[in-house]
């Protein structure tokens, strides 16, 4: 058994870092910069450690455990969003004095809670994980303590969230009283349609999950909690914690549900629609882009979902290629708003860029790649990762999901079109500050480079998918 | 050869507005220009070539790339037949008009504008290039982008309006296209335009797969009852942008319509006939009369070309040669004449800052150079024989004559109202009293106007007296279009 301890290599580095520089933080005085560096280099290290690691499937702690090529890919791909996340909102943290030590280690708690969920191969390591990652994010959105807006959103996440875990958990125990086991592998053996306690305990977890990656009817708190938390925070949020959601999303889908797939698979055709129609519609008017983005990320998620929908392997693939391209956009779009600063002060409001395109040209023209791309627009990596989902769709010959997800994207393109026109259109001209934020102008580099390259070689990312389900 | 002649024609304008972006900004913006101008030229030579050296008597598509993209069956492919590499020599000619037409008009962010100008070109050239569908609408979409910014940044009072319109309708028209793109994949297996031809989708999936790709297309051409966002677009872009709107951009659909509409779904096609004679003669009647109402000048222009469009509809759907040839003639010298009738409203433009018809008159005393010219378009616009207009109208005409003379004679009044609408316009701009004194201050057209104006009415005229290298180039590829329509009709 301890020989097999290579395959938990990554958490137990990761947790051994962890503590180590939380002690670092406890006993030397104002070591923000010292323990944000260390964080990083523990975040690359990390990631060294899986590429290293094989991609062969191994369990490990009575099957409770496991480590794959699925679960490999969603743990880097968590750990370089949260790198370039962290790094590019360094300045933000400081200008704002967010800079407590505490900041950096309880984003690297929430990775370790995520890295359990998207490994977990059982439901109470599964229920752990998520815990603690959210435990994280509930401090993480209150961090800025002082601020009315940032405590208020710390407590609405904190309450709703709870709420839904609530229900996830019930879900979990229902799920152990009709199957017999905690294991998801026994758990599909188990799990038949005939077995209508396991199919009611299937539709709270599932609610859980929704909550988690903020699909419709359960999206409530991404607005106000996107708007409220710094914007540090709010891209973390906007970015991490959905990519972990949608991974045990779908490997909830694939594993443990994969025999009631006609029961979930309606549920989520409702969620998926609902979604991006709630996120085309409602982000309109609105007038705060970190608030704009909220919305515009439930949208997002129900394209994710709507490949999940089809149940399907190739359909699953589409939505991890989506939400890949989702982080990188989204990283971008925040690194954007790191730039925003004016006299000191850190612009929210859409307003607040009219006619930036005359002072500003570079930073309004890499924008409106990320908002083209985000509103689907070819040839840009967005477009691609909708044909991906759409492609999936209408194999499964889901046309209606097809035709109402395609249309959202052209209610959706109206509002991004609104930021681009306050952008170009607008003749007052804003200039911002100098901005010496060097990472947040490579991560929006490196995002406008994938976003503009990605039609010449736009099979790469599913070359890599492709490997992800091969048992 | 192996040479990739088509990518480097695509890729060409691309390159070079990188350049143009890394570019030292200067205060006359010179170096912009020249590096625009060149690379756009060396386009136009370089797609001459490809003319020149294609087989003018093989119906199958030429200098056909392939590169594994993104999978084994979507490939991006490329190649031009007799068809499309004259909508290709049509797009290169009018970039680099375009372009001159900047230097007088566009009075900010030159360099922006040229950048936009020449991605739109590249997307413009690789629509008609591309023979797989996932890349044309790749290509057909991204216009998009370009196209919003030149009318949003640099055009008139209600250009956000106009820009947010024209882009919303296009993209509403295509996503269902995309959705029926995805879907012949799955029903054929493949996005190769070719394969498709010779596989023959089933006809039951026709007629809706039909109506999704009439769906983009009708925006786009467009028809009536969609065309709305035309006049509009139209009226707020800057003159440059107006000229590739009209030459090039509306053609897209007619060019969808040959090379997707008809070879895929000859079934679907046949059965739809009726919807787009009735839908083209509306177009034709219909805005012509709203077109001799207009008190703007560059409305008027766009109402006449929403009705040139209505007979290029026509035409191809008469399914004979004649028809479908006249159609293609019309979109080439309706892409060169609608494009000088909007550089001279763009010339006068200039001056006095007006488009109103009202504003002008009499300036024939005043501007003889220009007004010979604008009448020059203006009797191409309506139809003159001995200009190219002409024998686009009359080849449609006789080819919807032979398929249904009811249709063909609705659409003869267009004829009528075309030239009265021209002649009008003609009459209050350049005869007529001086309603207004500043018009005896203007300058006539200056050497760059000059050379643009004068290069589209040399090539008007001599496409009306010799159509031949032009028809040469389509004889064989529309005969080859409409043998495999008979097949098609016949096998079922």
């Amino acid at each position: 058994m301890i020989n097999n301890l290579n395959i938990l290599l990554p958490e137990i580095f990761l947790t051994l870092s962890i503590f180590s520089i939380l002690m670092i933080g406890v006993f030397i005085k104002n070591s923000f910069n010292l323990i944000f560096n260390l964080s990083s280099l523990i975040i690359l290290l990390t990631i060294a450690i899986i590429l290293n690691s094989s991609n062969n499937e191994e369990k490990i702690f009575l099957e409770s455990f496991t480590r794959d090529a699925f679960s490999n890919f969603f743990k880097i791909l968590i750990l370089v969003a949260s790198l370039f996340v962290l790094n590019s909102s360094k300045n933000f943290i400081l200008d704002n004095k967010l800079g407590k030590f505490e900041y950096p280690i309880i984003i690297l708690l929430s990775i370790l809670g995520m890295f359990f969920m998207v490994s977990s191969n059982d439901i109470i390591l599964f229920y752990l994980g998520l815990e603690l990652q959210s435990l994280s994010l509930y401090i993480l959105a209150a961090i800025d303590r002082d601020n009315l807006k940032s405590s208020e959103s710390g407590i609405k996440y904190f309450v709703l969230s709870a709420l839904s875990s609530g229900l996830l958990l019930y879900g979990c125990s229902l799920l152990y009283g009709f199957t017999g086991s905690t294991n998801f592998d026994l758990i599909a053996n188990e799990l038949t349609k005939e077995n209508t306690g396991a199919v009611f305990a299937m539709v709270f977890i599932l609610v859980g999950l929704a909550f988690k990656v903020s699909a419709v009817p359960f999206h409530m708190w991404t607005p106000d909690v996107y708007e409220g938390a710094p914007t540090s925070i709010t891209s973390y949020f906007a970015v991490v914690p959905k990519v972990a959601g949608l991974a045990v999303l779908i490997k909830f889908m694939f594993i443990p549900f994969s025999k009631i797939l006609m029961e979930w698979q309606t549920i989520i055709i409702f969620i998926s629609i609902a979604s991006m129609i709630l996120g085309a519609v409602a982000a309109i008017g609105q007038k705060n882009i970190k608030r704009l983005l909220a919305y515009s990320s439930i949208g997002h998620i129900g394209y994710a979902l709507a490949g999940v929908a089809t149940g399907v392997i190739t359909g699953y693939e589409s939505a991890i290629v989506y939400i890949a391209i989702y982080v990188v956009m989204n990283i971008g779009a925040f690194s954007c708003l790191y730039l925003f600063k004016k006299d000191g002060e850190y612009k929210e409001n859409i307003s607040d860029l009219s006619g930036i395109s005359k002072k500003h040209p570079i930073i309004a023209i890499s924008f409106l790649i990320i908002l083209f791309s985000l509103a689907g627009i070819p040839p840009l990596g967005g477009f691609f990762a909708k044909f991906y989902v759409f492609t999936a769709v209408v194999e499964q010959k889901m046309f209606a999901l097809a035709i109402i997800g395609l249309l959202t994207t052209v209610i959706s393109a109206f509002y991004y079109l609104k930021i681009i026109k306050t952008i170009y259109f607008d003749d007052n001209v804003t200039s911002f500050d100098d901005t010496k934020n060097k990472f947040a102008q490579l991560s929006i580099f490196i995002s406008c480079s994938i976003l503009l390259t990605f039609f010449l070689y736009p099979s790469v990312l599913n070359n890599v998918v492709d490997k992800l389900f091969l048992y | 050869m192996n040479f990739p002649i088509l990518s480097t024609l695509i890729f060409l304008p691309l390159v070079s507005s990188i350049f143009i972006f890394l570019s030292k900004d200067q205060k006359n913006n010179n170096s912009a220009i020249y590096i625009s101008l060149f690379s756009s030229l060396a386009t136009f030579v370089l797609s001459l070539f490809v003319w020149y050296s294609m087989d003018h008597t093989s119906p199958n598509f030429q200098f056909l790339e392939e590169q594994s993209w993104i999978n084994t069956f979507i490939k991006f492919k490329l190649g031009v037949d007799g068809i499309s590499i004259l909508f290709i020599l049509l797009t290169t000619l009018i970039i680099p008009i375009c372009i001159i037409s900047c230097i007088n008009s566009v009075k900010s962010r030159i360099k922006e504008f040229l950048i936009a100008i020449l991605i739109l070109e590249t997307f413009m050239i690789g629509v008609f290039c591309s023979l797989d569908l996932v890349v044309f609408y790749l290509f057909f979409e991204a216009g998009l982008i370009p196209m919003f910014l030149i009318i949003g940044v640099w055009g008139g009072p209600r250009r956000v309006y106009s820009a947010f319109k024209f882009f919303l309708f296009t993209l509403l028209g295509s996503v269902l296209m995309l959705v029926a793109i995805i879907s012949i994949y799955w029903i054929t297996g493949t996005t190769d335009v070719t394969q498709i031809y010779e596989i023959k989708i089933p006809e039951e999936y026709q007629n809706l797969l039909w109506l999704a790709f009439f769906s983009s297309f009708a925006v786009k051409t467009p028809m009536w009852p969609v065309h709305t966002w035309l006049p509009d677009a139209h009226v707020e872009a800057p003159t440059a942008g107006s000229v590739i709107l009209a030459a090039i951009l509306l053609k897209m659909a007619g060019y969808g319509f040959l090379r997707f509409s008809l070879p895929m779904f000859p079934v679907a096609s046949e059965y739809f006939t009726p919807l787009i004679f009735i839908l083209s003669i509306i177009a034709i009647i219909y805005t012509s009369l709203v077109a001799l109402m207009q008190e703007d000048m560059k409305k008027l222009i766009a109402y006449s070309s929403v009705a040139h469009m209505g007979y290029v509809t026509l035409g191809i759907f008469t399914f004979t040669k004649l028809g479908i040839e006249g159609s293609i003639f019309q979109m080439i010298s309706h892409g060169l004449i609608s494009a000088a009738l909007f550089l001279c409203v763009g010339v006068v433009y200039d001056r006095m800052q007006s488009r109103m018809i009202s504003t002008y008159g009499g300036l024939v005393s005043y501007l003889p150079k220009y007004s010979f010219l604008f009448i020059v378009f203006a009797l191409a616009g309506l139809g003159l024989p001995g200009t190219s207009g002409f024998l686009g109208e009359f080849l449609v005409l006789t080819g919807a004559f032979q398929k249904n003379y009811l249709v063909a004679i609705f659409a003869t009044f267009g004829v009528v109202l075309g030239a009265a609408y021209m002649l009008w316009l003609t009459k209050r701009v350049i005869f007529g009293q001086i309603k207004n004194d500043q018009i005896k201050n203007l300058k006539d057209v200056n050497k760059s106007e000059l050379l643009m104006l004068f290069i589209l009415a040399l090539l008007v005229i001599f496409f009306g007296f010799y159509p031949a290298p032009l028809m040469e180039t389509l004889n064989v590829s529309v005969d080859n279009l409409i043998n495999n329509y008979e097949i098609a009709i016949k096998t079922n």
